[in-house]
């Protein structure tokens, strides 16, 4: 079906090498492969020539063959081991060739098979689930493994690059791979060793059961996370110090190891930030900053111990100056290995900065005092690299946890810019941790707040509320609770009218708690100070008191009816609001329930609601108090002024002394 | 009076010897360059380099603050009592703070009459966490430190940079271009201050033989890529001259005559003047040293007048080898050859003694490995084993005479001693136990006797001789000479030493050099690395001699 051009002259050669392959006589087909494997060694042009040609149908047929000789088999394989080592298109033919199963369902277990079998494999080209597709083909390989050394390599090669997902991980552990797998780290060959590492690592990834079943295993007596101590010792190749760094902090991660256990605080931390210096390649720079933020991103002290360890905030810095100045110039192919991992390496420093300062206030301070550190995050901002974006504002967000931060370096490089520029236009990733960010940049106390609410930012938040994606509802609702925090009336009503009412009651019943409880705490926001109060009663007073009712009588957590419980106090609080509540005996019996409750805090919120409606010194308090006794709240705030929980015993008797006043 | 006795406590308590014990065993390990008689190392607090303020105790190991503490005038410090020898190449300390309100601690200083916080001395703040170099400015460093936690100071010698750690993590480097003799410091300056140090004498916090092995590894690979480049073919041939010299030296005849041929090299030394001195050697080895020396006088005229320090030497080693009943001598007297005396296992080939300075090269050898300093060639093995026969009959008849290329294990051999020794105890006897041989051994000891007077009149008295003399004649002492405080001389060992010096008198009578060149390359390696340590290239630790032997 392919038109390929080839010159005459070279399909003639190769063409020849084709036809032997077809001789009657075994002894010449023999020689034929042999011949051929000299002539593709190394030569990508005869590869492709003898592909195109048909040589690889053959080549099989002569591999599965029956009554071929073993070293006719033997030197097919090698044929097609090497073919396999060419161009990725040479990868593609043999695939569509179905070599797999050729070389898998013979059962074949020479070393030359399973060495195509690896080659082919490995390649981005291949897809990992045909390892997969047959059923026998795992346990099968399994027990080729006590071969040799050679089919040990090919084999944990190959497992570990098909090891792609939790179902692989899960197919391979039924199959026996650890018990398989754990002899080899101890083997003589270097190769082996580094490849069963690898296996143990993709296996653990975010696994716990593979985790919790690893921290048990012995090896010639000494336990795997011992074995794993003894490759990151420093005079081991740096390739295996890093594996077993990984396997040690995926364990870690899936729990079976304390991260307090020194094999993590005096081993793997210190390995990995070794793995980040100047003198290691770009490559195990990145995956060593990258396995370092994935190792502490949920210990704030395994974070405290890297922020100091061997000058890691500073030494990150580096990770910038890629492509550097000197490379330019002098020499190409530096300039294009470093352009090449330019992004790469700006993308893991932020995820690592991210890590570092999630929790500690002082290691916020030491990264934003690095050299040009938020100018490095701006720019990050808008990098063509999604993964750099997606990497920069994940550090912004983790430093914008910072109230001294935000107050002076995030106002100062006006980081609200880019991050506005990055929320009209992103992937879903991207936004929720942009909007997130921005949530925290809308806090009250922060000087950007202003200048956000200017550029006209509620329409976005008010859009990304009605996402699919529950992180970006909540984020979107947040950010509008914060915004309305102490805001004007004009704000207020500038949210109340962009989100509209129907979409804030269709917050109000979301099936994600947190956006309910968001949407509760906007409410709340918006329904302070009295003025407010009367305003926003009055023109959604019904819609309000309707989704109120709704939510005290749903199935719904003791914080959302305590958030719940404290709007209706804050509607106490208005003037004309009250009316709505006096007015509703449902609501009335529902304050009453809960003052009785066995919670205090809803106790608590709901006596703070009834002490609101009986407030002297106002209009009519003197009818409110006395409907209210009729119904009996009086009788319940007498028992509660004998709470045993201090709190509440006072609210209730400042309470009672409305009454006395 | 209570001091008095708490002193002496300290020297018989049994917990501190053990703790001497350890800090030996354990700076031998991390520091195995550094020659102690010449350069040694810091193992407490020195109570004479301290200020007034500064009180020490527990072996000088803890320091405490009895100043006033009021401002920094009252600083106070005191140093180790020896600098940082280079032969370190790493060297590590910590120091755990035992009570808080610890201010400052400097921690290192070059060698100075008086030690000062603010004179050259470079150190890391408590209080906080600036790294100070040289003059009173800090510079932030790391993080702050106080009551229980454990900061150690590590100095590369090989890079001449410092970093501190703090409860076992390394803080980075805090200095560089340290200038050289740098001694562990610690300062005070508050009442109530203590800190306890760790010279080695305890586990260290911090995992400073990783660090170690990070930069033998550097400095080994630096060695395996050293660049040879165009001079690769002149460099097989010093290789091969090396081997080919070495063979020859040591008599291994076939070998190098197999060597020469594969190589396609020249041999120096004739064929018959080679044979001639292997002949010797074996006769030594095997203890026959009348014998040898009846050769020598034959072969080599006038050498052994000459020399007559060694013909001495030989007369007294035949003297105790007629007392171990394997000299001719007294064995003509003898029915029986009693098989443990003369079974020596490296017999009748030579078994090099190499200096005393690379005691791996005689330990650790195995006479089957290939790739090893001493060489092996098995094909030629054979041929040398039917050349031994015919000059030693003796031995052939002992089942286990191998030929030793070079070294072997000195633990098998003597277990093989013991073995023979359980049924042939009683041929163990003085002369082979034959009374006509002791009495040829007594007038040989007279003659002995009177040589060493003769040298003496004619050279002047000679300490050596005497007390050679004087061992040789202690064996008659004993019942059972082998077991007894000088029965050391009858060990077959005893021989190398005399062969390889008549060897070396041969060599040098014909013009020859008296070591192979091989030894000599080795002897300036040896002499090179120690030579790095005085004048401070402490990479020295790391590119050992004996870490390239085998």
């Amino acid at each position: 079906t392919k038109c390929v051009h080839l010159p005459p002259e070279v399909t003639a050669t190769s063409r020849h090498y084709v036809d032997r392959l077809f001789d009657p006589d075994p002894q010449k087909v023999l020689q034929g492969v042999i011949d051929m494997k000299n002539a593709v060694i190394g030569n990508n042009k005869q590869k492709a020539n003898l592909i195109v040609l048909g040589a690889v149908p053959r080549l099989l047929y002569l591999l599965q063959q029956g009554s071929s000789s073993s070293e006719l088999r033997a030197e097919c394989a090698v044929v097609l081991g090497s073919l396999a080592m060419g161009t990725e298109n040479n990868i593609k033919s043999l695939v569509d060739c179905h070599i797999i199963p050729a070389l898998l369902q013979g059962r074949l277990s020479l070393s030359a098979c399973l060495r195509c079998l690896r080659t082919v494999f490995i390649s981005p080209v291949t897809p990992v689930q045909l390892l997969y597709t047959d059923p026998t083909v795992i346990p099968h390989l399994m027990s080729l493994l006590s071969r040799s050394q050679r089919t040990q390599e090919y084999i944990t090669q190959i497992f570990s690059h098909c090891c792609k997902t939790p179902e692989h991980q899960t197919v391979l552990f039924n199959h026996g791979a650890i018990q398989n797998i754990a002899p080899l780290l101890i083997s003589p060959s270097y190769k082996v060793r580094m490849q069963a590492l690898k296996c143990f690592s993709v296996l653990a990834y975010e696994n716990t059961q593979v985790s919790m079943t690893l921290v048990n295993v012995l090896v010639d007596e000494e336990l795997l996370s011992q074995v794993f101590v003894r490759m990151m010792q420093r005079d081991q190749p740096i390739d295996m110090q890093l594996t077993a760094a990984k396997c040690l902090t995926y364990m870690c991660r899936a729990g079976a190891i304390r991260t307090d256990d020194s094999c993590i605080v005096l081993k793997t931390l210190p390995c990995l930030v070794r793995m980040c210096s100047k003198e290691r390649l770009l490559e195990e720079r990145v995956e060593g900053a990258e396995t370092l933020a994935y190792l502490m991103e949920p210990d704030v002290e395994l974070q405290r111990i890297a922020s100091v360890t061997d000058h890691l905030v500073a030494m990150l810095a580096d990770y910038f100056k890629y492509p550097s100045s000197v490379s330019a110039i002098t020499d190409i192919k530096r300039l294009d290995h470093d352009l090449k991992h330019a992004h790469e390496l700006r993308q893991a420093a932020f995820k690592l900065y991210a890590s570092l300062g999630s929790n500690d206030e002082d290691i916020r301070k030491k990264i934003t005092e690095t050299e040009n550190m938020m100018d490095r995050i701006v720019s990050g901002l808008s990098e063509s690299s999604v993964k750099v974006r997606l990497a920069a504002v994940r550090c912004l967000h983790s430093l914008s946890r910072s109230v001294q931060q935000l107050r002076t370096s995030f106002h100062d490089h006006a980081v609200w810019k880019p991050l506005m520029k990055l929320l009209q236009n992103a992937p879903d990733e991207v936004l929720v941790m942009a909007s997130s960010t921005l949530c925290n940049l809308l806090l009250e106390f922060s000087p950007s707040k202003e200048p956000i609410l200017e550029s006209g930012v509620i329409e976005l938040l008010c859009s990304l509320t009605q996402s699919d994606s529950p992180a970006l509802r909540v984020n979107g609702i947040w950010a509008l609770m914060n915004m309305a925090f102490q805001a004007d009336q004009k704000v207020k009503g500038e949210i109340v009218r962009a989100l509209g009412t129907e979409q804030l009651f269709r917050l109000l019943s979301d099936p994600d708690s947190n956006v309910l409880m968001k949407t509760l705490g906007l409410l709340r926001n918006l329904l302070s100070t009295r003025p407010h109060i009367d305003q926003v009663m009055s023109s959604h007073g019904k819609q309000i008191m309707q989704a109120v009712t709704l939510i005290l009588e749903g199935e719904h957590s003791i914080e959302v009816k305590e958030q719940t419980l404290c709007i209706l106090a804050n509607i106490a609080d208005g003037n004309t609001a009250k009316e709505l509540i006096m007015t509703n005996d449902d609501i009335l019996q529902k304050i009453k329930y809960y003052m009785a409750h066995s919670n205090v805090k809803l106790q608590l919120a709901a006596t703070f609601c009834i002490s609101n409606l009986i407030w002297n010194e106002e209009d009519g308090s003197q009818e409110r108090q006395d409907k209210l006794r009729e119904l009996g709240f009086v009788d319940i705030l007498h028992k509660l002024t004998q709470a045993s929980d201090p709190n509440l015993c006072d609210r209730a008797k400042t309470a009672m002394q409305q009454y006395l006043a | 009076m209570a001091e008095l006795g708490a002193g002496s406590l300290l020297l018989g308590d049994p917990a501190f010897n053990y703790q001497e014990a350890e800090l030996n065993e354990r700076l031998k390990r991390l520091y195995p360059a550094v020659n102690e008689d010449e350069t040694p190392l810091p193992r407490s607090w020195s109570p004479k380099d301290k200020y007034s303020y500064i009180g020490l105790s527990q072996n000088n190991l803890r320091v405490h603050y009895k100043g006033h503490g009021k401002n920094h005038k009252d600083a106070a410090s005191v140093r180790a009592t020896h600098p940082i020898p280079a032969a370190c190449g790493i060297y590590y300390f910590e120091v755990k703070i035992v009570s808080k309100g610890l201010d400052f601690l400097s921690s290192l200083l070059p060698l100075s009459p008086i030690p000062g916080w603010d004179k050259h001395s470079y150190g890391y703040h408590g209080d906080d966490g600036h790294s100070f170099c040289s003059s009173g400015t800090g510079q932030p460093y790391g993080p702050t430190f106080t009551t229980g936690d454990v900061i150690g100071c590590c100095v590369n010698l090989i890079n001449n940079t410092c970093f501190y750690t703090k409860n076992g993590i390394s803080l980075g480097v805090a200095f560089t271009d340290l200038p050289p003799n740098l001694y562990p410091t610690v300062g005070l300056q508050t009442p109530g201050e203590i800190v306890d140090a760790n010279f080695g004498q305890q586990p260290f916090v911090f995992d400073i033989e990783d660090y170690m092995s990070e930069w033998r590894a550097k400095i080994h690979g630096m060695i395996a890529r050293f660049p040879i480049g165009e001079r690769l073919g002149e460099w097989q041939a010093v290789l091969q001259n090396m081997v080919s010299t070495y063979l020859v030296h040591h008599g291994y005849c076939a070998t190098a005559t197999a060597f020469a041929r594969a190589t396609e090299t020249l041999i120096q030394e004739d064929q018959t003047s080679i044979k001639n001195r292997q002949r010797i050697q074996k006769l030594v080895l095997a203890g026959r040293v009348g014998e040898a020396i009846e050769a020598t006088q034959q072969l080599y005229p006038g050498l052994l007048e000459h020399n007559p320090n060694l013909l001495f030497m030989l007369k007294c080693r035949q003297f105790v080898e007629m007392v171990n009943g394997t000299d001719s001598e007294v064995r003509c007297f003898s029915i029986r050859s009693p098989k443990s005396q003369d079974s020596y296992p490296g017999s009748p080939s030579l078994s090099p003694r190499h200096g005393a300075t690379n005691p791996n090269l005689h330990s650790a050898g195995k006479g089957n490995t290939p790739s090893h300093l001493p060489i092996h060639l098995p094909s030629v093995d054979s041929e040398m084993e039917i050349e031994a026969e015919h000059y030693t009959n003796g031995v052939a008849e002992n089942p286990s005479a191998r030929i030793m290329n070079g070294t072997y294990k000195h633990q098998e051999i003597l277990q093989a001693q013991d073995i023979s020794l359980e049924d042939s105890c009683a041929s163990r006897q003085l002369c082979g136990g034959n009374q006509a041989a002791t009495e040829r051994m007594i007038q040989f000891g007279r003659e002995l006797q009177g040589l060493n007077e003769q040298l003496c009149r004619e050279y002047g008295k000679n300490v050596t001789h005497k007390k050679m003399l004087q061992d040789a004649f202690s064996l008659l002492a004993y019942s059972d000479p082998w077991n007894c405080p000088v029965g050391q001389q009858l060990d077959p060992m005893q021989r190398e030493n005399i062969c390889s010096a008549l060897n070396s008198a041969i060599l040098e009578s014909q013009n020859l050099p008296k070591q192979p060149p091989l030894m000599l390359a080795l002897g300036q390696a040896t002499e090179c690395v120690q030579l790095m340590a005085r004048v401070r290239s402490g990479s020295c630790s790391f590119a050992r001699v004996d870490n390239f032997l085998h």
